[in-house]
């Protein structure tokens, strides 16, 4: 049996209207093989997280370049947890202070890829990541 | 032109002191000289062959940021179809290629214009009396994302948003305070706001009276450039038609009321920064400008007037060349579609007036100092490309908003170019490099043909519906992103000389997370303090102006700001009466 391909929700939540690094992420991923769904602008976490859950998504990524970070990161992980998600990966990038990484990661974020960081390492984590999430699945 | 042989041994004893080479050595033979351009680059490419054979080059093909191939040298071969009088002319004269004032920064440097805004009102109002204090000549206020959007502060949408990259203005209580002490008719004013353009326009003439400036006196700039907001940066509120009707009323408006007023700043800025090349830049926002110069004359105003009051904004990029060439283009080229397809003849509505921003995307997390270096070169790029105002960007932007000390360094940058560099004594310096012209000429025809292109699909607004300009920005960038990846081009820190770095304990701008709750106290506090029944009156003649398209939307505007009606307020009002532009999703 072939493995499922990884399938993505790429969301841009809140009013940030900076969606380059959202799209050329989405892109990538979709070059990689991975079903890619881009949220466009203006998400709320709500709509982000149904939009997950209805498309049966591993994984959630966020880019916020606006600093309300901390915000919606820890909306959207609430989110999943009163759903009963919280199995659905969630990484993010943007303008994200390092500083604010570790208390991001606490919340339950899996990665922030800051400016600069290659593609291609983005999707070799999550590929990583989403096999050990079905291992333990499976 | 004749070059004449050169002989640097003028007395043969020099060459007895052990030093110099022999007799003669240096002297230039007749035969060597190049007496023929075309035979000496013929003699050159001869050379350069026999070096290649030993040595190739580190690339196979090179160019510019862009794509534009260049060649290995420039000479007047390459630039002979161009001529003086018509492709160049002289500063202050048509086409503008040199600069639009005849004198440039002999007669007074750019405007050195920081773009800053966070938190509340008073905290901003604080920073911009700093940047004053420091030595700036003019404001430019960033407003936080709601406002942008036009929502209050109390909005759910509003939530973790308010006051974080930018100030959060609800009603003229907020603008009062943001302008406290400044006096608005000795500074200029550049506001980056796009869809509730027409409302915080009517808070500052508000302010302005309140501190006894006329309208007439108010100089400024708005954005309201609504079009590049639909392509590349994301805060429209409205679908275009009546976002195109507010844009026209404010022209109206102030070409009577408030003539000093730029009434629009046409954006290329955001365009490059959503990763388009040089060339789509200026193709894009110079047709976004002919779709509403076209709008303005549908609605019955004359290009020869609003015209003087359009300016513009652009990117200033890494690629040095490339940038210089594209301000000299951009000038040219909209002198020549104003005059020859929308018949313009007043000379100050024919002149491309831009405001220039060092490109945000260039800079990096990694080594973030490098910043420092990156912003002199594009600012550099602007000043030989003829700015009329700069913003020039903080070193750890990349990071966070910037401090203090990093705005404080950013705006010394500017102040070393004007004040040390020397590039400021002689207008327009790099003309006539061959190069030089030969990049500008190729950007003007790419440029040219993009606006050709779009005017076939029916214009701008429909090239919009269509996606068009979006899908080539985000081919652009992905080609970029691609490239920094396979390492065909470098970014020093990021994919190449990278160094271990900890950049946990640095020093940056913070907002108070408490802001978006005092924010929505205060805002609680002046609606119980006003009176209710007036800014109902006033809201509701604002939806009366908005149903009826023969009215100017901008006197019931003021009216209802003057009586604290709130931002949020008067925008819901259009939503209901206009309705909202969902996006055209491009991938």
């Amino acid at each position: 049996m072939s493995e499922r391909r990884i399938r993505v929700i790429v969301a841009k939540p809140g009013l940030d209207g900076h969606d380059r690094g959202a799209k050329v992420v989405a892109r990538a991923l979709r070059d990689a093989g991975m079903e890619v769904i881009y949220t466009g602008l203006r998400q709320t976490p709500e709509s982000i997280v149904e939009t997950a859950i209805q498309e049966d998504a591993d994984a959630i990524g966020v880019s916020i370049l606006s600093g309300a970070h901390e915000h919606y990161f820890s909306e959207i992980i609430k989110l999943l947890k009163e759903k009963s998600a919280e199995d659905i990966i969630v990484f993010g990038g943007g303008v994200i202070p390092e500083g604010d990484i570790p208390r991001l990661k606490e919340m339950g974020v899996g990665a922030i890829f800051g400016p600069g960081t290659s593609t291609s390492i983005c999707i070799e984590w999550l590929e990583e990541e989403v096999r050990e999430k079905r291992a333990k699945e499976s | 032109m004749k070059y004449s042989s050169v002989n640097f041994a003028s007395d043969p004893d020099d060459s007895e002191d052990g030093r110099l080479p022999g007799k003669g050595r240096f002297r230039v033979s007749e035969k060597e000289a190049c007496r023929d351009l075309r035979e000496g680059k013929k003699g050159y490419d001869e050379k350069v062959a026999k070096v290649l054979a030993r040595q190739p080059e580190m690339k196979e093909v090179f160019t510019t940021g862009g794509g534009i191939p260049l060649e290995r040298l420039y000479t007047p071969l390459d630039i002979g179809g161009l001529d003086y009088c018509r492709d160049l002319g002289f500063p202050g004269s048509y086409p503008y290629t040199r600069g639009v004032q005849p004198t440039m920064y002999r007669g007074r440097f750019w405007t050195m214009r920081q773009y800053a805004g966070f938190a509340t009102a008073a905290e901003s109002n604080a920073r911009y009396r700093y940047l004053l204090e420091q030595g700036q000549t003019g404001l430019s206020v960033a407003f936080d994302l709601p406002t942008q959007i036009g929502y209050d502060s109390d909005h759910p949408m509003a939530r973790g948003e308010v006051g974080k990259v930018g100030v959060a203005i609800d009603s003229l209580a907020d603008m009062e305070t943001l302008f406290r002490e400044i006096p608005l008719g000795k500074v200029s004013t550049s506001m980056t706001i796009n869809a509730p353009a027409a409302v915080l326009l009517a808070m500052y003439i508000a302010v302005g009276e309140k501190q006894g400036v006329p309208p007439s006196e108010l100089s400024g700039t708005i954005q309201n450039d609504i079009l590049k907001e639909y392509i590349a940066r994301g805060t429209y509120i409205f679908p275009p038609k009546p976002s195109m009707r507010l844009i026209t009323d404010i022209f109206g408006f102030c070409s009577d009321n408030v003539p000093k007023w730029n009434t629009i700043s046409i954006s290329g800025y955001h365009i490059r920064e959503a990763g388009s090349t040089a060339s789509q830049e200026v193709a894009f926002t110079l047709a976004d400008g002919l779709a509403y110069v076209q709008a303005a004359v549908n609605a019955g105003l004359d290009p020869n007037v609003f015209g003087q009051r359009l300016s513009f904004f652009f990117n200033a990029h890494n690629d040095f060349l490339e940038e210089v060439a594209k301000f000299r283009a951009a000038r040219r080229l909209w002198a020549r579609l104003m005059k020859e397809r929308m018949g313009v003849s007043e000379p100050k509505a024919l002149m491309l007036r831009f405001h220039t921003q060092t490109a945000g995307s260039t800079l990096t997390a990694q080594q973030p100092e490098n910043n420092i270096v990156r912003v002199a070169i594009q600012a550099l790029a602007s000043v030989m490309g003829g700015t009329q105002s700069l913003h020039t960007n903080s070193f750890d932007e990349a990071l966070a908003l910037p401090t203090e000390k990093s705005v404080g360094i950013a705006l010394k940058t500017q102040q070393i170019i004007a004040y040390e560099s020397g590039v400021t004594s002689t207008v327009d310096p790099l003309a006539g490099s061959y190069v030089i012209e030969s990049l500008t000429s190729e950007i003007e025809r790419q440029a040219l043909e993009y606006i050709d292109k779009i005017e076939e699909m029916g214009g701008m607004l429909v090239a919009i519906e269509k996606g068009y300009p979006q899908q080539e920005i985000q081919d652009a960038a992905y080609q970029y992103q691609k490239a920094v990846e396979s390492d065909e081009r470098v970014v020093v820190g990021v994919n190449r000389f990278q160094i271990d770095e900890d950049g946990g304990g640095r020093e940056l701008l913070r907002v108070d997370p408490s802001v978006g709750e005092n924010q929505e106290k205060a805002l609680k506090a002046m609606k119980q303090g006003r009176d209710n029944v007036l800014v109902g009156n006033r809201l509701e003649a604002v939806r009366a102006a908005a149903r009826d398209e023969n009215l100017n939307l901008m006197p019931a505007m003021i009216d209802a700001v003057k009586v604290y009606a709130t931002e949020g307020e008067i925008c819901g009002v259009l939503r209901e009466e206009f309705g909202e532009y969902r996006e055209n999703i491009v991938l």
